[in-house]
């Protein structure tokens, strides 16, 4: 386009390395303890009577984990990436970059410390308590001065969509982390949230679902933008239904948090307006399923063969899949059977586990050889092996927890000639307990996919097979 | 809420939505100067972007969500202050205090407002109403020996009692068995009705500074031997002097340790704890106190499902 473009770039590949490499890493530790967790509700006996390893004090360490360790890790080592080569500039700041990656990483360390031994501000996703809380923000905001900054010193006429995806949830979860976490200390490691009653349940619920939207769902759009179309080899499907559905998923998404708070002290009126945005929020969020598996146009074959490609698109379907089961719990009448049953931690799951795990596992699959400069991965027999592993554990864990919470909703409501409940608690506890093992088994997939990918990623960065097709240093287009 | 905050709710909802069918409507049309189906002219690190239209049945579905939520603004509340077309509310809003609610709910039913939480209320009460009050001429002893009551109070048991009490009945540490007869604060039917009804607070005090360690032990070793166990004598006898003198144990436990179930003080020399029989339990409950909460069920439950709870418990005890 213009002459700039035609020397190459030397591309900061190393803070990317790192968070690519940790990503795996934390991902294999979030997971680890949610199979711990799940296997507690089997078998209660696994916390040991040991108050650290509890049920309570780990749950919030395998969200964290799994959300900010494993989850943010891959976007920012992603966003760095694909910043870099659709800008066709080097990040921003080496340094400020080096500094975002040991500052997230000491962030994660707190929070392996701090919740086993109990502190927490009793928020959910915002457990951490106020130092760390300060720390995040810090770093956030390290991350978008390198990542804005690189789009500002961009060669490149246009910002690719990737980029405003990625822009959107770094700029969005500051703002909730910030306005979420806004508390006055009362000791080092306590302090209680400025905000009363229903606005504290209402801020926590704008922070988390959002946490939800942008970050996992915004922030991996981005990732779906550059990395889909990469391995496809095939052009975006359609330029204008990038816009709308951007436009629309940010501006929408943002007003969805009162669907948590349904029947509840919140008014009556923000339930509404938070029940119609979640309904409508529906067609945007297809909008980018649309556009990735329609970029497949001309490129189908190459599911057969590449395993790659098939962890972006079946994330996509799992994506399609969670956005429209999200919008059908947030309606008010469904909302009464789903709300507080396993059926909601299933819908996570599905998205967490289907969507954000499986494209980030097929974009660091990708990423591995450029970034280590080798012709391929190791192997892409255990690809495809890790593939079907972790299909098969996201599938059992979802339809374990469908089952199990519609019973469990179905139970809780049902009533008696005489008006009485007609189950006990405990009751519906046993009839959800087989499907708790289901359950722990689809973990046990998911994290041994994880080890195998660790092993491939190992042993493809032990490997002599040096890249010969690209060079390190990528002549610009 | 304020008409300033009504109308900055009204103005970014419907503005939001108002701009993003314009967004729709925008991209409907191909505006970018190149043709369908082709490339856009940029390239980002070898990926470009086709200027494919937007999905027909996907444009159709969007039109039909926002006609959908503009329905449901305008039926139900969401738009600040306007109540919405129904007058449908979940509960009575901006209520403070059991009064008003009590008010609320009156004002509902006389003007027949749209309150869902009422009206669900209300229709319950119609329906299971009589069954409950078919056992309201009956006495306890008789609710306790009628089959359908007794199966009416295990389940309404169940769903209130047992988080604490245990789905038999049986208790656990600190929260009483209700199934051995012995019942701390008298076992009449009236009186189990009445503990349920009104609630109780037991409360033992803390003895470490008035006895100190040592008559604490002492007194717990006491108390032991009135269960059969068997102690240190001499200690035993250091004991029984302060629980019989100075440290004023028999004022509510009676000088035999027979226990009072005026005030809740408990039997000591029926092997029957509370908070555990072994030494260090007996002696953590005299060093600390305890305290015992049992909430009032009067404004959750009622009398007539209390009566019969009062019923189901003493058919537990019933040999």
């Amino acid at each position: 386009m213009n002459q700039t473009n035609s020397q190459p770039v030397e591309y900061n590949y190393k803070v990317v390395r790192q968070f690519t490499i940790m990503t795996i890493v934390w991902g294999i530790v979030g997971m680890s303890v949610g199979v711990l967790i799940a296997a507690q509700l089997v078998w209660p006996a696994l916390n040991f009577d040991t108050p650290w390893l509890t049920y309570g004090r780990l749950r919030p360490l395998h969200t964290n984990a799994v959300v900010f360790a494993f989850g943010t890790s891959a976007l920012f080592a992603t966003a760095y990436y694909v910043v870099q080569r659709t800008c066709h500039t080097r990040l921003f700041s080496d340094r400020l970059a080096a500094f975002t990656f040991w500052g997230w990483q000491l962030v994660i360390v707190a929070a392996i410390i701090t919740l086993p031994m109990g502190y927490t501000t009793t928020k959910e996703y915002a457990e951490l308590e106020w130092p760390i809380g300060i720390l995040i923000a810090i770093v956030w905001i390290a991350v978008m001065i390198v990542f804005f900054g690189t789009v500002a010193t961009r060669r490149t006429s246009h910002i690719y969509v990737a980029n405003w995806f990625y822009g959107s949830f770094m700029i969005t979860v500051a703002m909730l982390h910030i306005g979420n976490n806004l508390a006055l200390p009362v000791s080092f490691m306590k302090s209680y949230s400025i905000y009363p009653g229903a606005i504290d349940a209402m801020m926590q619920w704008w922070y988390g679902h959002n946490a939800v939207g942008f970050l996992l769902t915004a922030g991996f759009l981005g990732m779906m933008y550059y990395f889909v179309p990469k391995q496809a080899e095939r052009p975006v499907y359609s330029y204008r239904l990038s816009i709308v559905h951007f436009w629309a998923l940010i501006c929408i998404y943002i007003w969805a948090g009162p669907h948590h708070l349904h029947y509840t002290a919140l008014p009556d009126w923000a339930q509404s307006v938070g029940m119609v945005m979640s309904v409508i929020l529906f067609v945007p969020s297809w909008g980018g399923m649309i556009n990735g598996i329609m970029t497949l146009s001309g490129a189908w074959h190459k599911l057969r063969t590449d395993p790659i490609l098939r962890f972006l698109i079946v994330s996509l379907s799992f994506y399609g899949m969670s956005t429209f089961e999200g919008p059908m719990m947030a309606i008010k009448s469904v909302n009464a059977l789903s709300h507080y049953t396993d059926w909601t931690v299933g819908h996570v799951h599905s998205g967490a586990l289907g969507w954000v795990a499986m494209i980030t596992i097929g974009s660091i699959y990708h990423l591995i050889p450029v970034l280590f400069n080798r012709e391929r991965m190791y192997s892409i027999k255990m690809i495809t092996t890790h593939f079907w592993l972790h299909t098969i554990g996201v599938v059992l864990y979802i339809v374990a927890l469908w089952i199990s919470g519609v019973t469990q909703g179905l139970m809780w409501g049902a009533v008696n000639s005489d008006g009485t409940l007609t189950y006990s608690f405990v009751e519906s506890l046993q009839a959800s307990y087989p499907f708790y093992f289901v359950r722990f088994v689809g973990g046990l997939f998911i994290v041994t996919g994880m080890l195998l990918m660790a092993y491939n990623v190992f042993k493809t960065v032990r490997s002599n097979a040096v890249r010969k097709s690209e060079p390190l240093v990528a002549q610009t287009a | 809420m304020s008409s300033f905050w009504s109308a900055w709710i009204i103005v970014i909802t419907l503005g939001t939505l108002i701009a993003l069918m314009l967004l729709l409507r925008w991209n409907m049309t191909n505006y970018t100067g190149v043709e369908e189906g082709e490339p856009m002219g940029h390239e980002f690190d070898g990926i470009s972007e086709l200027n494919n239209p937007l999905p027909k049945w996907w444009t159709i579905l969007f039109w039909l969500c926002f006609a959908w939520g503009f329905v449901y603004l305008a039926l139900y509340p969401g738009l600040g202050n306007f109540k919405g077309l129904l007058g449908w509310t979940s509960s009575n809003q901006g209520v403070l205090s059991l009064e008003e609610s009590r008010q609320a709910v009156e004002l509902a039913r006389e003007q027949g407002l749209n309150v869902q939480y009422d009206r669900e209320r209300m229709h319950a009460e119609e329906k299971y109403g009589p069954i409950f009050q078919q056992y309201a001429s009956l006495s306890i002893e008789e609710i306790a020996a009628e089959p359908e009551a007794v199966q009416i109070g295990q389940r309404l048991f169940l769903q209130n009692c047992a988080q604490c009490h245990g789905s038999d009945a049986r208790g656990s540490q600190g929260f009483p068995n209700l199934t051995d007869g012995v019942f701390n604060w008298g076992g009449k039917p009236q009186d189990i009705y009445t503990t349920i009804m009104k609630g109780r607070n037991a409360n033992m005090a803390s003895w470490v500074d008035a006895l100190g360690e040592q008559g604490v032990v002492e007194v717990a070793t006491y108390v032991l031997s009135l269960n059969g166990r068997s102690v240190d004598r001499d200690v035993a006898r250091a004991g029984e002097a302060i629980f019989k003198g100075q440290g004023t144990c028999f004022v509510c436990h009676g000088s035999e340790g027979q226990g009072n179930p005026m005030l809740g003080a408990p039997n000591l020399t029926n092997n029957i704890w509370l908070y555990g029989g072994s030494q260090k339990a007996v002696e953590e409950t005299i060093r600390h106190g305890r305290n015992g909460v049992m909430p009032s069920w009067e404004n959750i439950l009622g009398e007539d499902k209390v009566k019969i709870l009062a019923g189901y418990v003493l058919s537990l005890n019933a040999e």
